[in-house]
């Protein structure tokens, strides 16, 4: 699903975030990515949904040269990937609904499939009695939630998570963890930045394991 | 590198999958209405700003509509004598009604006149009674001031400006002739006046046209900036610039729209104001002339003009700023 071929990624201004990282994630598989902060844990999420562009090497989406790929294309990439972001990225003017809905409406689906969907969405994350609601009035567990939820609407092949339990207390964090262990088990393929060692080590997947840029050791992630 | 190249022969067929999940025409349109009605939404919920914006919209384009439609009316006004150039020949009071109508017999076989129409001195002192409210007055005189009149209408292809003047200085060179004057000169001054001010009319529209762009441009762009998380977020989510420009452009045609209606209403009062002393002077004039409103063409043209602009102005500013926002 991923693969990553001797990609090195050099911010302008000469800091290089990555140095030659070759790395493969296959199919189904869930993997945690940590390190240091500043180790380049986002820098290589950024890589693969695009918002950033290797320097040097390549980097491969589900069969897909991402790092030469044109602009125009890049929304199609996206689509088979669902981001979690460490502070929501919520729309704070729309509802919950709304919020899940929106890949959906993106990815040109008929209303009455949108409401099917976003609805099962909410209802895996357990806030379906709360679509009416305005992100605002949750709690940030709910609104990690609801995140989640508008990342797998629409079943995408990936999951990309950065820090995603980094505002919460441990057990809404484990519960988040148990939420992505599930969506793996459907064959969803999985990867989350976490710098939290101490959950990482409670739950039984591969770790990739940044430093200063560099891979501490050669990965290869199996479902 | 192999390898690599083989994934991209693979692309293709990834496309097409995610084309083919494109939308159905019903669905398409349907999506449309929805952003539509969203950006109307949206304008109404900051009413207050969207308000004065129309208003400035309102403004800009009802000034050249306005403007338009005024020397329209003067047109209107002018028209029923336009081309029909006419000559009035003033005979020297000595000429015998006899002798006139000799004269107006010889100058009927010119080959450049169309007609032409003898009035004698009592006829034109009844008329002018009647025109004039004078007749009392005029009854009291001795004998008619008035001289014999040639009314001549000159032949088709003789009416240009060049021809009736050559015309009319054929009959000055007439032993006869008192006064000759072209009835056409007010006319023709009249025209080339209207002609000065549609121009104007022309270039000012343009510059207030090209105001309508700026503003519409510039509250899209103010309208981008407040939603760039909103267009951080869709674009991580996969939306395609077409689908993020599109709420942006629907607001523009709205302005458009919204602005255009501003302007009949202005447009409309004004007119309705003007109508009252307009009617007073016609009438001191005894014409029965009454100012005409927005045709229902020029309305269209109005509202058309406004979306155009409007989408224009959004499209400048879409185009310039959207795709300087990315996700980082």
């Amino acid at each position: 699903m991923i693969r990553f071929d001797n990609v090195s990624k050099r911010y302008p201004g000469g800091f290089e975030a990555l140095t030659n990282i070759s790395l493969e994630l296959e199919d189904g598989a869930m993997a945690f990515l940590t390190g240091h902060s500043g180790a380049g844990k986002s820098t290589l999420l950024k890589l693969i949904a695009i918002i950033e562009r290797a320097t040097r090497g390549q980097v491969f989406v589900d069969g897909q040269n991402v790092s030469r790929i044109r602009r125009r294309r890049i929304p199609f990439i996206r689509r088979k990937i669902g981001f979690i972001f460490q502070n929501h990225h919520l729309l704070f003017d729309r509802t919950v609904f709304d919020n899940v809905a929106l890949p959906l409406i993106i990815a040109g689906y008929r209303h009455q499939e949108v409401g099917r969907r976003a609805r099962a969405a909410l209802d895996k994350v357990g806030l379906l009695s709360k679509e009416r609601l305005y992100p605002i009035t949750l709690s940030g567990g709910e609104q990690q939630r609801v995140g989640i939820a508008r990342a797998v609407v629409n079943k995408p092949l990936l999951l990309l998570a950065d820090e995603p339990t980094g505002n919460l207390d441990p057990e809404l964090s484990r519960e988040i963890m148990d939420l992505f262990a599930l969506f793996n088990q459907v064959g969803v393929t999985v990867l989350i930045a976490s710098h939290d060692i101490a959950l990482i080590e409670q739950l039984d997947y591969p770790v990739i394991t940044l430093d200063h840029g560099r891979l501490l050791h050669t990965v290869r992630a199996s479902a | 590198m192999n390898r690599a190249r083989s994934n991209r022969r693979r692309s293709p067929h990834h496309w097409s999958e995610s084309l083919r999940r494109r939308l159905s025409p019903r669905t398409w349109l349907l999506r449309h209405a929805q952003v539509a009605f969203d950006s109307l939404g949206r304008l109404y919920r900051s009413w207050v700003s969207s308000l004065m914006t129309t208003a400035v919209l309102g403004i800009a384009l009802a000034m050249p509509t306005g403007m338009y439609l005024l020397l329209d009316n003067l047109d209107r006004l002018s028209g029923s004598w336009d081309g029909q150039a006419s000559l009035s020949v003033f005979l020297k009071a000595g000429v015998a009604e006899t002798a006139a109508a000799t004269l107006a017999g010889q100058v009927r076989s010119w080959p450049e006149i169309a007609e032409v129409t003898l009035i004698t001195p009592a006829e034109a002192l009844e008329e002018f009674g009647q025109h004039s409210g004078f007749a009392d007055v005029l009854g009291a005189l001795d004998e008619n001031p008035l001289p014999v009149v040639l009314l001549v209408t000159p032949g088709p292809g003789h009416s240009d400006p060049q021809s009736a003047g050559a015309l009319l200085q054929k009959f000055r060179a007439l032993p006869e002739t008192e006064l000759a004057q072209l009835d056409l000169q007010w006319v023709q001054r009249l025209a080339a006046m209207l002609d000065i001010a549609r121009r104007s009319v022309m270039v000012i529209g343009a510059l207030l046209a090209l105001a309508v762009l700026l503003v519409v441009g510039n509250t899209i762009r103010l309208e981008i900036q407040n939603r760039r998380e909103e267009i951080v977020v869709t674009k991580l989510i996969g939306a395609t610039n077409s689908f993020i420009r599109r709420p942006f452009l629907y607001s523009g045609i709205w302005y458009g729209v919204l602005g255009a209606g501003v302007a009949w209403l202005i447009v409309e009062i004004s007119f309705w104001l003007l109508a009252g002393p307009v009617q007073h002077l016609a009438g001191l004039y005894q014409s029965n002339f009454a100012l005409q409103t927005l045709p229902l063409q020029l309305l269209l043209l109005l509202l058309g003009s406004g979306i155009v602009l409007g989408l224009l102005g959004s499209w400048l500013a879409v185009g310039r700023h959207l795709s300087a926002i990315e996700p980082s």
